[in-house]
C-alpha cells in the first residue's frame, strides 16, 4: 500500500480523501455557525461543547489540522510536479476551450483559502487556544455570560474583515465547484452517478460558502 | 484565403527553438490542415529553405500520427478530429494561426513539430496486452459470452489511437486518459481479468516513470480527444489500481 500512495493515482486519491474530510468539516462548521442567526443560546451551547469536548478537541481537531496542512502541501507538491511535467509552455494556449477556469486555477483559489485560514486562525483559533489552554480558563464565560456569541459579533464589526471573509468564501465556492466532483472522480466513484454528483456538487459549492457569507454579513449588520 | 502562420521551428532535439512567421496565399477552404502545410513546405523547398517537419501518416484520422497544437488547442479548433481531418474552412481569410508541437516533458521535440511519443509505446509494453498461448488449443474468443454493455464500453476505450492529444492538452501533461483507456479495454473483458492487477500496476508505474504529470480532473483531455474517450476510463483505472493494491 506504501507504493500506492507514491504513485500518481495514489497521490490523487490521498488528495481526494483529505478533501472529503474537509468538505465534511465544512458542513459541521456551517451547521454550528448558522445557529448564531437564530439563537444566541444555542450557538453558545454548541460552541462551548465543540470547544471543550475532549473528543472534538484532542481527536478531531488534530486530524483536521493535519488534513488542512496535508491538502495544501500535497496540492503544492503536485502543482510543482505538474509544471515540471509540462516542460516548455505553449506560446498560445486556449484553456477556456476545453476546461473551466476553476479546474485550471485550483492552486490560486487554494492559496486564497489558505491565506483566509491564517486570518481565521488569528481571529478565532489562537485567542481560543490562548484562553483555554494557556490561561487555563475552560469556563467559556465572560462577565457571567457565555462569551462566544459576543466574540463573533465583535469580530464582524470590521467591514475590512467581513470583506476579506466574503472574498475568501467566493473563492472557496469556486474551489469546491471543481473540487467536489473531482474528488469523487479521483476515487473512481463517479460511475453511473456523474450527473447526480455534478448537481449535488453545484448545490454544495454554492450553499456552503453562501451560508458563511450570510452569517458574516448578518452579524456585521445586526450588532 | 491568405494566412499568416506562426510556427515553432527547432533544428533538432538539442537546439533552442523559436516561433517563425510565414505567409501562405491562395489556400482553399476545402484543404485539410496538413494539405495547407504541404503548400507551405512546397513554397519553402522552392525558395531553398528547410521545410517544416511534422508527423503524418494515414491522413484519415486512424493512425494517430498527426499532432500539432493549433491556435492553443490539440488538433486545432474543431471537435472529435485529428489534424488531418481539420479543414481550412475552420479559419478565415487573413487569420494568423499559431502552430506548436505537442508539449510535455515526456514528449521531447525531435524536430520542428515532430515529438517523440515512444513513452506511450513503453507504457503499452508494460501491460497493454493479454498473454494468450497459441498452442493450437486456444479458445475461440467469440465463444466467451460478453454483455453488450461491457463490449460497447471496451470497444469505446479501444478506439484510442494513442495520438497524445490528451497529454498535449492537459495543463499537467498527464497521460491518464490514454492509460485509462488502455487499462479499461481489458479490465472490461473476461480475457483481461487474469493479468488485471499486474497490468494496471505496471502501466501506471511506467506512466509515472516517463514523467507524465498528475491528473487534476480538468476534463480538457476528454474534450480534445479525437475519439471522444470518456473520463470514466480514468475513474475505472483509479478503481482498478486501488483494487490491485488491496487484493
Amino acid at each position: 500500500m506504501g507504493g500506492f500512495f507514491k504513485s500518481s493515482i495514489g497521490r490523487k486519491v490521498a488528495m481526494a480523501l483529505s478533501a472529503f474530510f474537509l468538505m465534511f468539516f465544512l458542513i459541521i462548521h456551517l451547521a454550528v455557525n448558522i445557529t448564531s442567526l437564530f439563537s444566541e443560546d444555542v450557538f453558545n451551547e454548541l460552541s462551548h461543547f465543540m470547544g471543550t469536548n475532549p473528543l472534538v478537541q484532542f481527536a478531531l481537531q488534530p486530524v483536521l489540522i493535519f488534513g488542512v496542512i496535508f491538502h495544501f502541501v500535497m496540492g503544492f507538491v503536485l502543482e510543482l510536479k505538474n509544471k515540471k511535467a509540462k516542460g516548455v509552455a505553449y506560446a498560445k494556449n486556449n484553456g477556456a476551450a476545453n476546461s473551466t477556469w476553476m479546474s485550471r486555477n485550483m492552486i490560486y483559489s487554494g492559496l486564497v483559502i489558505l491565506a483566509f485560514i491564517v486570518l481565521h486562525f488569528i481571529d478565532f483559533w489562537f485567542p481560543e487556544i490562548n484562553t483555554k489552554y494557556i490561561q487555563g480558563d475552560m469556563s467559556g464565560m465572560h462577565d457571567g455570560n457565555f462569551r462566544y456569541f459576543h466574540e463573533l459579533q465583535h469580530k464582524f464589526l470590521s467591514p475590512a474583515r467581513v470583506g476579506a471573509y466574503v472574498v475568501a468564501f467566493i473563492l472557496l465556492g469556486l474551489h469546491l465547484l471543481h473540487g467536489f466532483t473531482s474528488a469523487f472522480q479521483s476515487v473512481g466513484a463517479t460511475a453511473g452517478r456523474k450527473k447526480a454528483l455534478q448537481t449535488f456538487g453545484k448545490v454544495y459549492s454554492i450553499v456552503i460558502p453562501l451560508g458563511f457569507i450570510i452569517i458574516a454579513l448578518y452579524h456585521h449588520l445586526n450588532h | 484565403m491568405n494566412l499568416t502562420l506562426k510556427i515553432w521551428r527547432q533544428k533538432d532535439s538539442n537546439a533552442k527553438g523559436q516561433m517563425v512567421d510565414y505567409k501562405v496565399t491562395d489556400i482553399s477552404e476545402h484543404m485539410s490542415f496538413l494539405e495547407m502545410m504541404d503548400v507551405l513546405n512546397e513554397q519553402l523547398v522552392n525558395a531553398g529553405e528547410e521545410p517544416v517537419a511534422f508527423d503524418h501518416d494515414c491522413r484519415e484520422g486512424i493512425c494517430g500520427m498527426c499532432s500539432m497544437y493549433i491556435n492553443g488547442e490539440a488538433h486545432g479548433p474543431d471537435r472529435g478530429i485529428t489534424t488531418c481531418q481539420l479543414h481550412m474552412r475552420m479559419f478565415k481569410d487573413g487569420d494568423t494561426i499559431t502552430i506548436e508541437p505537442f508539449r510535455a516533458a515526456a514528449f521531447p521535440v525531435i524536430k520542428d513539430l515532430v515529438v517523440d511519443r515512444m513513452a506511450f509505446e513503453r507504457i503499452q509494453q508494460a501491460g497493454g496486452y493479454i498473454s494468450v498461448n497459441t498452442s493450437g488449443n486456444t479458445q475461440d474468443a467469440n465463444a466467451i459470452p460478453i454483455s453488450k454493455h461491457a463490449a460497447d464500453e471496451a470497444m469505446d476505450a479501444a478506439t484510442c489511437i494513442g495520438c497524445g492529444a490528451c497529454v498535449a492538452t492537459c495543463k499537467n501533461s498527464s497521460a491518464m486518459l490514454f492509460v485509462g483507456a488502455k487499462v479499461s479495454q481489458y479490465a472490461l473483458l473476461p480475457q483481461g481479468q487474469v493479468e488485471a492487477a499486474d497490468r494496471v500496476k505496471n502501466m501506471v508505474a511506467q506512466m509515472d516513470l516517463e514523467g507524465f504529470g498528475n491528473c487534476t480532473n480538468t476534463g480538457a483531455c476528454e474534450v480534445e480527444c479525437p475519439k471522444g474517450i470518456s473520463l470514466d476510463n480514468i475513474a475505472r483505472m483509479n478503481r482498478e489500481l486501488m483494487k490491485a493494491n488491496i487484493s
